[in-house]
Formats: structure tokens, C-alpha cells, sequence
């Protein structure tokens, strides 16, 4: 893992022949990295028990990792393996937990990219015709401000129960962040750029695919990543009250049932599934949006 | 005598910028360039001579008169006649090889003969080694170098530079002038180059065209009748530098002038 970047590549592979030494500098890198965040977790965990441990807490109401951790088997029967709404848990295991997991992931991406995509193609229509501008825009920064927790109801009303509610929330989530983005990212856009382009004969189709497009991508994909998390928050919500299944669910079946233990271990799972997607997109990031420097695309 | 390759009538531009007093950049400017001549610009910060270029290149419109080439006024951006810019401008998510095939691929040239010109051209800039790597990785002069590769594979009649070595340190604008100089000898273009640096106009150029200030009016036209490559100790040379050094500090004298009266 440590020196995957390194060797993926053959063309990469070569200096590091010559360069051993600073592949292992990289390799420690990453293991101190690795051990402060296990330090970090461990210390929020210790103190956590210590406070069970001398009775400052109650076990029932704020279960300290070593209790909602114990009995996973007991726990995961809550999950169910199937997608169906309403269905109570189907006898847990493993699989139950992945495919509860797996939906929730597949509602925040298929939001987030629509959302982008949607948003993308919007933002750069409004730049450039100004007549849909003027009639639009008005309006979207009227309802841009608006929570995406305020769509919920709406996206029941027109949706129904299911999937498409929580998806549309995560698209609202990005969607106006980036029709906003994307004008002023073009605006941005270096004019020699645009220049070297028209000197070139290029048509403004061209222009727009060739040059306007891949300049803008990294910063709209950098406002794609701060609004990952905000993905996550929502897509718990509408699976809680609008969708019937997933994590959301779980987490509201278990403040219904007063199961401490059981919402303890699903905001671990949150936790864990909101910081792997943030690194699978930096990892997207990186091998398709190269030409950022790495310091801009965050730590 | 052959048609020149430039031919510029009787140009001025005016810049209109909403709620603001209207600018004269040029005024009255008439010169022509010939087929295959090196001809440098020097002027005063401000005297027009970029925004001149941006009209040769069709990228800004002319006020009044016309500019024509090979006998047609412009209307449009040609990649019959290339700009350079100071900064290389080149696109970071291209490699090098596929930024000097940009055009070409505008052009719909197949890939493989693209890969083959484009190659061709950057080896004869001397970055034949650099063919895949992005821009980021090259240093200035090489990054420069790239962008006349890039202009030089539309084989431009007419390759426009402005300021295109002011942000390299000394030593690489020496070097990078020396380069210049033999690609100008391969391509067979003309070139038009703006600079204020009265050293580069004399090491360079055919013909100097000396701007005035704002707005920019041909003040003179010195040919500079040296042999290449040009020793900066010949005593011509020295009679050269006095003679534009002295129309310079005319025109930024007035320049000062005119900021205070206003």
C-alpha cells in the first residue's frame, strides 16, 4: 500500500530504482501518519472508557466503544439484507451490514454525480446565455440557501418512498454549489488560454470542451469534495424519514427502540464510510485532475 | 517589390471600458512588415504596442483604419499567425506533446501525423527529451520554448511575441534570444516582437519601430543595419543604444508630464 502510487505507473517506476531511500521516507511518512491516527482515535476512545469506568457516564444512554462494540453479532441482526422498505432485519450478519452500507454509498454518489453533472451543465448555460440567466438566476439564488433537509418534504411529496428521495436530497446538497461555481470558475479561466484556442481556430464548442472545461474541473471537483460530507448528513436524514432502509434507518429504529449501543455502532460506520469516500475521491482527484498541485487539493 | 506580409494603414484603437473617460492607445499608425522580416516594437509602458499585436492576431478589432495580410483585411484569429505570450500559457492538463499538437488537432489532423509534427518541431526546439512530460515539470525558458513549438506547428507566416522573455532571468533571455533568432531563420517567418528592452530590439531586430507614448504613434523607424550575431561592444551597437535611449526618455518625460497635467 505505502508505495502503490509509486509503482502503478511503469514509467513512474524507474527513478525509484535509483531512489530507494526516499521511498522508504515515504513509506515511514505514511506509517507515522497511520499511527497518530490510531493514537488520536485511541485517546478519544480511552477517555470515553475512563469516564464509564468511573461511573461519569451511563452505559445506557452513552455506551463507551469496548459495550457497542462487544456483541456485533447480537448487533448486525438488526441489518437487513435486502433493499426492501419497512422489512424488518432479515437476520443480519456480514452481508446484511455491507448490502445496508453499499445502498447508502450507492444514494450519496448517484446524488453527488448527477448533482455535478446537472449542475455543471446549468452553471455554464447561465454564463453563457445571458437571457437564461436573467430568468433563472433569481430564482436559484432564492432556493439555493435553502436547506436540503427543507427539500425533504418535497421530495416525498413528488417522489414517494424509496431511493429517489434521499438521491435527490445529496443532488440538491451539490447541485447549486456548483451551478454557482462553475460562472465564476469560467470567468476565471486564464484569457490566453481562451486566446491560444481562438488563434488556433478552435470553434466555441471546441473551446468550451478542450480548454474552458478541463480548467474549470479541478476547483469544481475540489467543491464536490466540501460537499461530501454535507452528502452524508443529508442522505441519513432522508433514509430516516423517506426512504425505509439504510443507515438512516437503522439510526432512527434504534432512537425509536432506545438501542444506544446499536446508534453507537452505526455513527462509527458513518464515520468510517463518510472519511473512505473523502479519500477515494482525493485518490480520484489525484489520478484524473493530475495537473492541480497535490497542496491545493487539500492535506 | 513583394507584397509585405503585415500591412497596417492608418490603425488607432480606442479603448471604451463602461463609465470610464475613453482611452487612445494607438493613433495613426501605418507601417508595413515584409515577408520573412524581424521586426521589434519598443515603446513606453502603456504606448499601444500590445494591443497593436492583439489586432494583427484578430483577437481585438480595430477602431479606425485597417490592417491587412496578404492583402486581406483581418477579421478573425488566424493560425496562420501565431501570439506568444509573456507567460507560456501553456494547458497544464496537456502534455507537452499534446499542447504543441493542440492546434493540429483543432485542425483534425490525424493523430498519428500530429504526433509525428508535433514531435518533429519539438525536437528542433530542443525539447525532444520532454515530449510526455506536463508543464509544471519544464522551467521557464523550456515552458517558452514549448509555446513557440505550439505556434510553430501551424507554421504561422507572421509569429507575434509580447514580451515573451520579460519574466526569465537574465542568462535564460539570452539564451532564449539566440533560439529565437535560429528558429526565425528556419520557420521563414516574420516576426513581430514588443519589448521594452532596448538591448533585445537591437540584438534582434530588422527594423525598430520606436513607439510614443500614449497614444501610440510611430516616433521612428530604425533599421539596424549590424550583421547577426550582434556584439554588444561594437561601437554601432553602442551608437544604436544612445540613439533609442534618447528617444525613449523623450517619450516617458512626456508621459510624466502628461500624468501630472491631468
Amino acid at each position: 500500500m505505502p508505495s502503490k502510487s509509486m509503482t502503478a505507473e511503469p514509467p513512474a517506476a524507474a527513478p525509484v530504482i535509483h531512489t530507494g531511500g526516499i521511498l522508504t521516507k515515504k513509506a515511514r511518512e505514511r506509517l507515522a501518519k497511520l499511527g497518530w491516527g490510531i493514537v488520536s482515535i485511541g485517546l478519544f476512545a480511552l477517555i470515553w472508557e475512563a469516564l464509564w469506568y468511573f461511573e461519569m457516564v451511563n452505559p445506557l444512554l452513552l455506551p463507551p466503544p469496548h459495550l457497542f462494540l462487544q456483541d456485533i453479532p447480537g448487533t448486525l441482526k438488526f441489518f437487513d439484507r435486502s433493499n426492501r422498505i419497512g422489512h424488518i432485519a432479515s437476520g443480519g450478519g456480514v452481508i446484511a451490514l455491507l448490502t445496508t452500507m453499499g445502498w447508502t454509498t450507492f444514494r450519496v454518489f448517484t446524488g453527488l454525480a448527477l448533482g455535478f453533472i446537472c449542475g455543471v451543465g446549468l452553471g455554464a448555460a447561465l454564463y453563457y446565455f445571458r437571457m437564461l440567466r436573467n430568468v433563472l438566476m433569481p430564482t436559484i439564488l432564492l432556493l439555493a440557501p435553502i436547506s436540503p433537509v427543507a427539500w425533504l418534504p418535497v421530495a416525498i411529496f413528488v417522489f414517494g418512498i424509496g431511493d429517489v428521495p434521499a438521491i435527490f436530497l445529496v443532488f440538491i446538497t451539490v447541485f447549486f454549489a456548483i451551478v454557482l461555481s462553475t460562472g465564476a470558475q469560467i470567468s476565471s479561466v486564464p484569457i490566453n488560454y481562451i486566446h491560444v484556442a481562438r488563434i488556433m481556430g478552435a470553434t466555441q464548442r471546441q473551446t468550451f470542451w478542450r480548454v474552458i472545461l478541463p480548467a474549470i474541473l479541478p476547483s469544481l471537483f475540489m467543491t464536490l469534495r466540501l460537499n461530501l460530507f454535507g452528502a452524508w448528513m443529508v442522505v441519513l436524514i432522508a433514509e430516516a424519514v423517506g426512504v425505509g432502509t439504510g443507515l438512516g434507518q437503522i439510526t432512527s429504529m434504534a432512537r425509536a427502540t432506545f438501542n444506544a449501543k446499536l446508534v453507537f455502532f452505526t455513527m462509527g460506520i458513518v464515520g468510517a464510510l463518510g472519511f473512505l469516500t473523502d479519500w477515494g475521491l482525493r485518490q480520484v482527484q489525484r489520478k484524473m485532475l493530475w495537473w492541480v498541485a497535490p497542496a491545493k487539493g487539500g492535506f | 517589390m513583394a507584397r509585405p506580409a503585415v500591412s497596417i494603414r492608418n490603425v488607432g484603437k480606442t479603448w471604451e471600458v463602461e463609465g470610464r473617460r475613453p482611452v487612445r492607445a494607438i493613433d495613426g499608425l501605418t507601417i508595413d512588415i515584409e515577408p520573412g522580416e524581424f521586426v521589434v516594437l519598443l515603446g513606453p509602458s502603456g504606448c499601444g504596442k500590445s494591443s497593436l499585436l492583439y489586432m494583427i492576431a484578430g483577437l481585438e478589432d480595430v477602431s479606425d483604419g485597417v490592417i491587412e495580410c496578404d492583402g486581406l483585411p483581418i477579421t478573425a484569429p488566424s493560425a496562420e499567425r501565431g501570439l506568444i505570450f509573456q507567460e507560456a500559457s501553456l494547458f497544464p492538463w496537456l502534455t507537452i506533446l499534446d499542447n504543441v499538437a493542440f492546434g493540429l488537432a483543432i485542425q483534425a489532423e490525424q493523430p498519428e501525423r500530429r504526433r509525428e509534427i508535433a514531435t518533429e518541431i519539438l525536437r528542433r526546439v530542443g525539447l525532444g527529451d520532454m515530449l510526455d512530460k506536463k508543464p509544471d515539470e519544464l522551467s521557464g525558458g523550456m515552458r517558452q520554448r514549448a509555446a513557440c513549438a505550439r505556434a510553430l506547428a501551424m507554421k504561422p507566416k507572421v509569429l507575434m511575441m509580447d514580451e515573451p522573455f520579460a519574466a526569465l532571468d537574465v542568462q535564460t533571455r539570452a539564451k532564449m534570444q539566440d533560439f529565437l533568432l535560429q528558429i526565425w531563420r528556419d520557420s521563414r517567418a516574420s516576426i513581430i516582437l514588443v519589448t521594452h528592452s532596448i538591448d533585445e530590439a537591437i540584438s534582434l531586430a530588422d527594423r525598430v519601430v520606436v513607439f510614443t507614448a500614449r497614444p501610440g504613434q510611430v516616433k521612428e523607424i530604425v533599421p539596424i543595419d549590424m550583421p547577426r550575431p550582434r556584439n554588444p561592444r561594437d561601437p554601432r551597437y553602442h551608437a544604436y543604444r544612445d540613439h533609442f535611449t534618447e528617444l525613449l526618455a523623450a517619450e516617458v518625460d512626456r508621459a510624466f508630464a502628461e500624468q501630472e497635467v491631468r
